[in-house]
């Protein structure tokens, strides 16, 4: 195993969040807080609970989510997608390191920013919003799961995408909204149907459920689902991403 | 000895369907500089590229020290640096720490001693904190060589290392490489300069349409194909060559002064002394002669001319 290799990837990549630290932390910290200021504080005081809590709380697990979601993604395929743009992933390509440690690399790292991340907007909340979490160690383990799932999702982007339009086109496009419609600002099940069974469809409606769940205790879902679902998106990730190296899809000539 | 990299039987054929490369079986031997001569297109990047992982053959295999470069691609990569034919570098990171990364990602543990000896050697350590961008053309080629260097491999690829550099770096460039073949290093690199190979090579592999035409040591092939001139320049021109000359591969110059013979240098008889000798009883008088030998250019040109 190249040890050295992913740490070389890894430290590369954490650099880059360094040198870009406004665009990469700051810029996802103050959106999400003003979402807290406009949505927890000014009109969330006006607005009922849901299922017993402060709808300025309720909404908090869902835009961490919002957020872990966007900068996994973007994070990740933009990291895979630079050097492929730059003609420099040649360097790589001809390295002694495996598909698997590349993937550990690059992966590894947006991983780690999305958690900082999260982990940075979880404490600003506290500043806007009182906040008590219910299953801690649940609550780190979706966190994690959810930052490592789509941290793969936005690799495969990066690794398919050969323009940058095509890098924006499924967050903005897919992801954007499918995490608006899912369940970060409500709870489904105050949603008539159809919706309510349509918005079953929707993979971002476990994740924030679940999500949700560790920190009230409520649930939109069975956390038993929502688990189940993110675990069964990695491994389709997974999948893909092995089938990618395996083929030299979009990477080799 | 066992050759340091083996080639056989590569074919490449590009996702267009064009046949870049067709069977190509080639040795390198272990501690000289190979050449890689031939024209634009002739495809001797993706030979190179190849054999160190960025382009996938369609037939063949290569083996780097006895590995697989398929199935041992581990052992066979870290024995190989590779100065690619393009600029392409990072950006926004200093010289340092794309050094740092070239060594860390072919597994070796980082050392400040060996990267700050590679960037003393290719006089970019007064840059180290600097960023990639603001290198100029010249310091960027120099980095991609520092950076192939940075694990310390046996084997180093320079693929046309020369194209558009200032003459100062192509000396401190062919410094440099004869360094590393005294350190026992094995240098192949790309050109379509003959006089670059001319220049630099211990042996010589002639490329082109994805066919590799000889593989000679440098001396042979110019030996072996050499052809010589011998160079008459007459006391009264001529108006046209006699008929007693005319089964002689013989020139006249447009001004009637000049005679051109040309001979194989390879054979035992050249013809000079039977030439002279009709020249003589023609009452053809000349000043001066000298012969010369024809270039590698004149060998590249005639080679891939067949
Ligand atoms: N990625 C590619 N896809 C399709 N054709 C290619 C690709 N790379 C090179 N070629 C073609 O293969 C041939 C050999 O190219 P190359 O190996 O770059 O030659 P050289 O390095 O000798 O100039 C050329 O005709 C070139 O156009
Ligand atoms: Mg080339």
């Amino acid at each position: 195993m190249n040890i050295y290799g992913i740490r070389a990837i890894y430290i590369y990549e954490m650099s880059r969040t360094l040198r870009t630290i406004t665009q990469s932390i700051a810029s996802p910290i103050l959106s999400t807080t003003l979402y807290f200021v406009v949505f927890g504080a000014a009109i969330g005081s006006r607005m009922g609970e849901i299922d017993g809590i402060s709808y300025g709380a309720f909404i908090i697990p869902g835009l961490l989510m919002l957020s872990l979601l966007n900068e996994s993604i973007s994070n990740a395929s933009f990291g895979i997608y630079f050097p492929k743009f730059m003609g420099t992933i040649y360097e790589i390509h001809s390295a002694p390191i495996s598909p698997m440690e590349i993937v550990i690399g690059f992966v590894g790292a947006a991983v780690s920013k999305s958690v900082i991340l999260g982990l940075l907007i979880l404490a600003t909340a506290r500043l806007f919003v009182d906040y008590e979490i219910a299953h801690p160690v649940w609550m780190v383990g979706f966190l994690l799961l959810t930052a490592v799932t789509f941290s793969l999702f936005g690799f495969i982007i990066g690794l398919w995408a050969d323009d940058f339009q095509k890098l924006q086109v499924i967050p903005l496009m897919v992801i954007m909204p499918l995490t608006f419609l899912g369940g970060a600002f409500y709870s489904i099940d105050m949603l008539p149907e159809p919706w309510h069974t349509v918005s079953l469809f929707n993979p971002v409606v476990y994740l924030v459920s679940g999500f949700r769940w560790s920190f009230y205790g409520v649930a939109d879902v069975n956390v038993a689902t929502s688990l189940g679902m993110i675990c069964f998106f990695m491994l389709i990730c997974l999948a893909a991403i092995t089938w990618i190296f395996k083929t030299g899809y979009r990477l080799k000539s | 000895m066992e050759p340091v990299i083996s080639i056989k039987g590569i074919t490449k054929t590009y996702a267009s369907g064009l046949q870049a490369l067709k069977n190509i079986n080639l040795d390198i031997h272990r501690g000289e500089i190979f050449a890689l001569l031939g024209p634009n297109g002739a495809g001797k990047t993706t030979l190179i590229n190849i054999v160190c992982g960025i382009v996938t053959p369609s037939e063949g295999s290569v083996c780097v020290d006895g590995h697989d470069i398929l199935n041992d691609y581990r052992l066979a990569r870290a024995r190989i640096g590779l100065v690619p034919q393009e600029l392409l570098t990072a950006a926004f990171e200093s010289v340092e720490a794309t050094m740092n990364f070239s060594r860390g990602l072919f597994g070796k543990p980082s050392d400040p001693v060996v990267i700050e000896r590679i960037l003393r050697d290719l006089s970019l350590w007064d840059k180290r904190k600097a960023k990639v961008m603001t290198l100029s053309g010249g310091m960027k080629r120099r980095l991609l060589i520092a950076k192939a260097l940075s694990h310390e491999p046996q084997i180093i690829f320079l693929d046309e290392p020369t194209a558009g550099v200032d003459v100062e770096l192509r000396r401190d460039m062919w410094e440099m490489v004869r360094q590393l073949r005294e350190r026992g290093v094995t240098i192949i690199l790309t050109t379509h300069y003959i006089e670059e190979a001319e220049e630099m090579a211990d042996r010589i592999g002639v490329i082109n349409n994805g066919k590799i035409i000889v593989v000679e040591e440098k001396a042979t092939l110019m030996d072996k194909l050499g052809k010589k001139q011998l160079a008459l320049t007459l006391q009264a021109p001529l108006t046209q060559l006699p008929s007693e000359l005319l089964n002689y591969p013989l020139e006249l110059s447009a001004d009637g002064y000049a005679l051109t013979y040309t001979f194989d240098a390879q054979q035992e008889h050249s013809g000079i002394h039977e030439l002279l000798r009709s020249l003589d009883s023609l009452g053809i008088d000349f000043k001066d002669l000298h012969s010369s030998e024809s270039s590698l250019e004149e060998i590249f040109v005639s080679l891939v001319k067949e």
